[in-house]
């Protein structure tokens, strides 16, 4: 090894004519692909094909409808629905949704296909039409009306009669003709329209739409506002660090090339941008100044100690070969271990910042020495600048050994207990902040109407024609009732309710007859009588498959996050086993995929963690040659995670989608810091043969600086992360920053304290 | 359930008849699309009644089917829309439930359905003719007698399909507000002014739903009826087949066959 650094150094510094030219062509070459980047904007692109839960929803949708919605809420200024001109505009606004590209139904309080008793006949008709001509007697009639049904209230209006909502199906075509822009942009205009032409009512607008497009916003959000800020500040640590221009620019292009190489080499592989992935720029931004800085660092402290600049060069690179490779691959191993991940963005993103991280060892060895090889740079000798702080710091952490081991150990316990006090649970609607319209809708849809979480349940009666039968459809309704019992259930959509309604109008509107209907053959000619009068898109297909052996009903919610759709999904599932065996099935909708995601991926991930966390350890071993430190330097690699989660566990409790990859992660990142320490008391144990407590004194003058700055670089660049309006990222980036600072803290009080502890025991 | 059938779908669009080409120059193209409905619907003028089975066949995207069947009589009114009795044989819960409708041409149709379990008529809101018919992909407004009158026409080119030359041209409902549609395509062939292929959008002008109409046989000598009717449903992929057999033609229907009383007779 000592040979091929020493071999490696020269060829930079001689080759250094023909590497220049060559890695700018590499990097280009490479950053051509960065033209095939596209952004997905589909929220199901967290699920992975495999993923159970999206299987059983994509069957619910193939014998249903797959629905995707838009949805609007109107609340008038007055707090009254049921005034002509807000009438009018709920008229209005249903007509102009047909308008809305891809859209198949549109349902509202006015389009509502109200049933009622005429002389013999049955009479179906939209709840309100031609709201100017109404009387007030009329509206107060329609109020009454929407109010005392069961498939409005809570869902199209509220108890008040002051916000209603309407709701558009949108239909994806399997042919590549969907562009979400053409949705938004006619759901924002239409927005824009009903403000202007109702100034009275406040308009809301959100549905799964509007939030897939929000999964595809928050990453061009993020590339435009983070990276900026990041680039600031690390170009700001970089030049106070180098106190160099030439060298901070030799460092800019590295993390530049390195980007664009990850980002490049994603788009030839056609890898897709995911608000999860588009992090890949700012967390290779991060990573690829470390090893540039541990370079540069050693050029600098060599020229200064009188050494010739090419022979400082080939030095630098002889001392750091081993450790830049040994940080960078184990920072690889950790990302890739990503592809444990259930979540295709994990996986994306971690192939893509690997590959940068790959490449920016790559620029850091082969490009930035030869560049420094060239560039004019000139430093004042004999100012070798033994830092003064961490030769204090070395001898505070020797001194006080015993008492600083003792309250790290303490310091492990107390945050790591905080653990206990974790639980998983997503949002996912709160995985966008305040900054996004949509959110505040949704917030204001789950205060005033059902909500956006859903539980779907595809009750089959087992036979064709089934859902007439008495018996079964007796227990969809017990069913559904038990759900309306449910504190956190807002609304139950049941065909039961229609049956009802029939069997009442049937009997001239006599609320006596307000029951199921007790003969089969009766329910189903009710039926086939009322959908017979159904007009266009408003008819039952989205809710009684084509056989009529079963029947989709809809329990929505408020945002009641994925630990409480799992636990009324499993209630759900509890009360079917007790009281209808054969009809027994797991609720669907994506607020269940979603609420399985974080459990599903913990589980993937725990086994990509284990084997990255054993490839790591053995590359610690391999490198150092030496089990006993191999072994030791897993408690300083290790513990920070631990040691976040329960910080995390005491300050905020909740963790989703973004903490499944972190152990994997971290670990990558983390050991670094833990491979320059480690390498550097070594050589001071074999080269110089000191004692230990010498041995610590050394690592900390070497490499205490170069981790202190790249520390700082890390904290900088996942705290910048951590300001995202996207919460998978502002929490991923957060709980990195806190696992990195504790790394940290362990390297340099910890890591010593052990080391001296164990080495004076023999 | 006649209305499916035919005479109707036939009738309506296109296709100028040949001898009227040479003073066509003068003609627009709403002139000879509508100069196309009449002459298709001419040529099936005179059928006097029907009856026919249809199979119904129901399929989801999961790819899943159902079926339905169907016994339809129809009994042609002189200038008046036809008449047509559905008679359900399956699925089981709606057997002996039958479906009368008088269309006219113009003004709403009249429809009522005979509900056994319940031994009464009931009388079906006509303007709701855009809903799915029995769960399927057809609507009412596409297998209702398709009276010439019911919409506007235009001419828009002449081109192959399936190997005959066709008509095609475009048709708008007259009753805009209670259609499903905004207007059909429509593929006529020139040399017997028969049904080949129908395109329905939507009302954001999209196209929803495509007919293929296939297995034309003469009747009689003279009147063309298909086997086969193929709605396929491009937004939801659901799709519906129809499927034609036993047609009788001329048995001796009248009009007291057709009344609310004669529904409740039928098994």
């Amino acid at each position: 090894m000592q040979k091929i650094e020493n071999w490696i150094g020269a060829v930079v510094v001689k080759y250094r004519w023909f590497l220049i030219p060559c890695l700018i062509f590499i990097a280009l070459l490479s950053a051509n692909g960065m033209r095939f980047l596209e952004f997905s904007n589909d929220s199901r692109m967290f699920f992975s094909k495999e993923n159970p839960q999206l299987q059983a929803l994509e069957a619910l949708e193939r014998t249903y409808t797959k629905v995707e919605n838009v949805l609007y809420l109107l609340a008038p200024k007055s707090g009254n629905i049921f005034e002509a001109k807000s009438l009018e505009a709920i008229e209005f606004i249903t007509e102009q949704s047909w308008q809305i590209p891809f859209s198949s139904r549109v349902d509202s309080l006015s389009n509502y296909q109200h049933t009622k008793a005429f002389e013999d006949d049955l009479m179906v008709a939209d709840l309100i039409s031609n709201a100017p001509s109404l009387s007030p007697q009329e509206i107060l009639d329609i109020k009454e009306i929407a109010l005392a049904q069961p498939m409005l209230l809570n869902s199209m209006i509220d108890k008040k009669g002051s916000v209603t909502a309407i709701n558009i199906n949108i239909i994806k075509p399997d042919d590549g003709s969907y562009e979400i822009e053409d949705v938004t942009t006619a759901a924002l205009k239409l927005d824009q329209l009903m403000k202007d032409k109702y100034p009275f009512l406040d308009v809301y607008l959100t549905g799964g739409v509007m939030i897939d497009a929000a999964f595809g916003e928050a990453p061009e959000r993020d590339i435009r506002s983070l990276i900026p800020l990041m680039f600031a500040l690390l170009l700001f640590l970089i030049v106070i660090s180098l106190r160099s221009i030439l060298a901070t620019t030799a460092t800019l292009l590295v993390i530049i090339f390195s980007t664009i190489t990850g980002l490049g080499l994603a788009g030839w592989m056609g890898i897709l941008l995911t608000p999860a992935s588009a992090n890949a720029p700012v967390i290779i931004l991060t990573l690829a100044v470390a090893d540039s800085i541990h370079i540069l660092v050693t050029i600098f402290h060599q020229m200064r100690s009188g050494t010739a600049r090419h022979k400082a060069i080939q030095e630098s690179i002889r001392v750091n070969l081993q450790p830049v490779l040994i940080t960078s691959v184990s920072t690889a191993i950790g990302f890739l271990a990503m592809n444990f991940s259930d979540a295709p963005p994990f996986r994306d993103l971690g192939n893509i910042v690997a590959m940068g991280v790959m490449s920016a060892f790559i620029y850091s060895v082969f490009f930035m020495p030869a560049l420094m090889a060239v560039l004019p740079i000139r430093v004042k000798q004999g100012e070798t600048e033994k830092s003064k702080a961490f030769t204090l710091l070395a001898d505070f952490v020797i001194g006080r050994r015993t008492a600083i081991f003792w309250s790290m150990i303490a310091l492990i316990l107390l945050t790591s207990s905080g653990i206990s006090k974790i639980h998983l649970n997503d949002e996912f609607i709160k995985y966008f902040d305040h900054s996004y319209p949509f959110r505040i809708a949704s917030d204001f849809s789950a205060e005033h109407l059902a909500g956006l979480e859903i539980i779907d349940w595809d009750l089959d009666s087992g036979e064709e024609g089934g859902i007439n039968d008495p018996e079964y459809l007796r227990t969809v309704e017990n069913f559904a009732n038990w759900f309306r019992e449910q504190p956190e259930v807002r609304h139950v959509y049941t065909i039961t309710d229609i049956m009802k309604r029939l069997n009442q109008n049937m009997h001239g509107d006599d609320p006596d007859w307000y029951r199921l209907p007790e003969q089969r053959d009766l329910a189903a000619q009710y039926l086939l009588l009322y959908e017979m009068n159904l007009p266009f898109g408003l008819d039952l297909n989205n809710r009684i498959n084509i056989d009529k052996s079963s029947t989709r009903m809809t329990v929505s919610m408020p945002n009641i996050g994925t630990a409480g759709v799992l636990d009324l999904e499993r209630r759900g599932r509890e009360w079917l086993m007790t009281h209808s065996p054969d009809m027994t099935t797991y609720g669907s909708g994506l607020s269940i995929i979603f609420s399985y995601i974080s459990e599903r991926n913990i589980h993937s991930m725990l086994k990509g963690s284990i084997i990255a966390l054993v490839l790591i350890s053995f590359i610690m071993i391999a490198a150092l040659r030496d089990i006993k430190l191999g072994i030791i330097s897993l408690i300083p690699n290790l513990m920070p995670a631990f040691m976040a989660f329960g910080v995390w566990g005491i300050f905020v409790g909740q963790v989703g989608l973004a903490v499944s990859v972190m152990i994997a992660m971290t670990l990558g990142i983390v050991v670094d810091d833990t491979v320059h320490f480690l390498s550097k008391y070594q050589r001071a144990r074999k080269e110089h043969k000191m004692n230990p407590e010498d041995s610590v004194r050394y690592a900390f003058n070497t490499v205490g600086s170069a981790i202190w700055i790249t520390t700082l670089a890390l904290v900088g660049g996942f705290g910048v992360l951590s300001f995202s309006g996207f919460q998978i990222n502002s929490h991923m980036g957060l709980m990195t920053t806190i696992t990195i600072i504790f790394a940290l803290i362990l390297d340099f009080f910890f890591l010593p304290t052990l080391l001296i502890k164990l080495e004076n025991k023999k | 359930m006649n209305p499916l059938a035919v005479k109707t779908l036939i009738v309506s669009f296109l296709c100028a008849p040949l001898f009227f080409i040479p003073a066509a120059h003068s003609e627009t193209a709403e002139e000879k699309g509508l100069a196309i409905a009449m002459e298709a619907d001419r040529r099936d003028e005179g059928f006097g009644d029907y009856t026919a089975d249809m199979m119904m066949i129901l399929k989801n995207k999961q790819g899943k089917e159902s079926k339905r069947a169907i016994r339809s009589k129809t009994l042609e009114v002189t200038g008046d829309g036809d008449k047509s009795l559905s008679i359900f044989d399956t699925p089981k819960d709606v057997k002996g439930t039958a479906f009368l409708s008088f269309s006219h041409k113009v003004g709403d149709d009249e429809q009522w359905l005979y509900l056994p379990a319940l031994k009464r008529v009931k009388r079906i809101n006509s303007r709701n003719k855009s809903g799915s018919f029995m769960g399927s992909e057809f609507a009412y407004e596409d297998i209702a007698s398709q009276e010439v009158e019911k919409y506007t026409y235009k001419h828009l080119r002449e081109e192959e399909f399936q190997g005959e030359l066709c008509f095609v041209g475009e048709s708008y409902p007259v009753d805009k507000k209670n259609s499903g549609y905004t207007k059909r395509i429509s593929w006529l062939d020139k040399a017997e002014y028969r049904l080949q292929k129908v395109e329905f959008y939507d009302r954001k002008q999209s196209l929803l739903k495509t007919l293929t109409v296939e297995g034309y046989q003469k009747y009689l000598d003279t009147y063309w009826r298909a086997d086969t009717m193929s709605m396929v449903n491009h937004q939801t992929g659901k799709s519906t087949r129809l499927l034609w057999t036993n047609y009788k033609f001329q048995i001796g229907l009248s009009d007291k066959d057709f009344n609310a009383t004669s529904l409740k007779r039928v098994r």
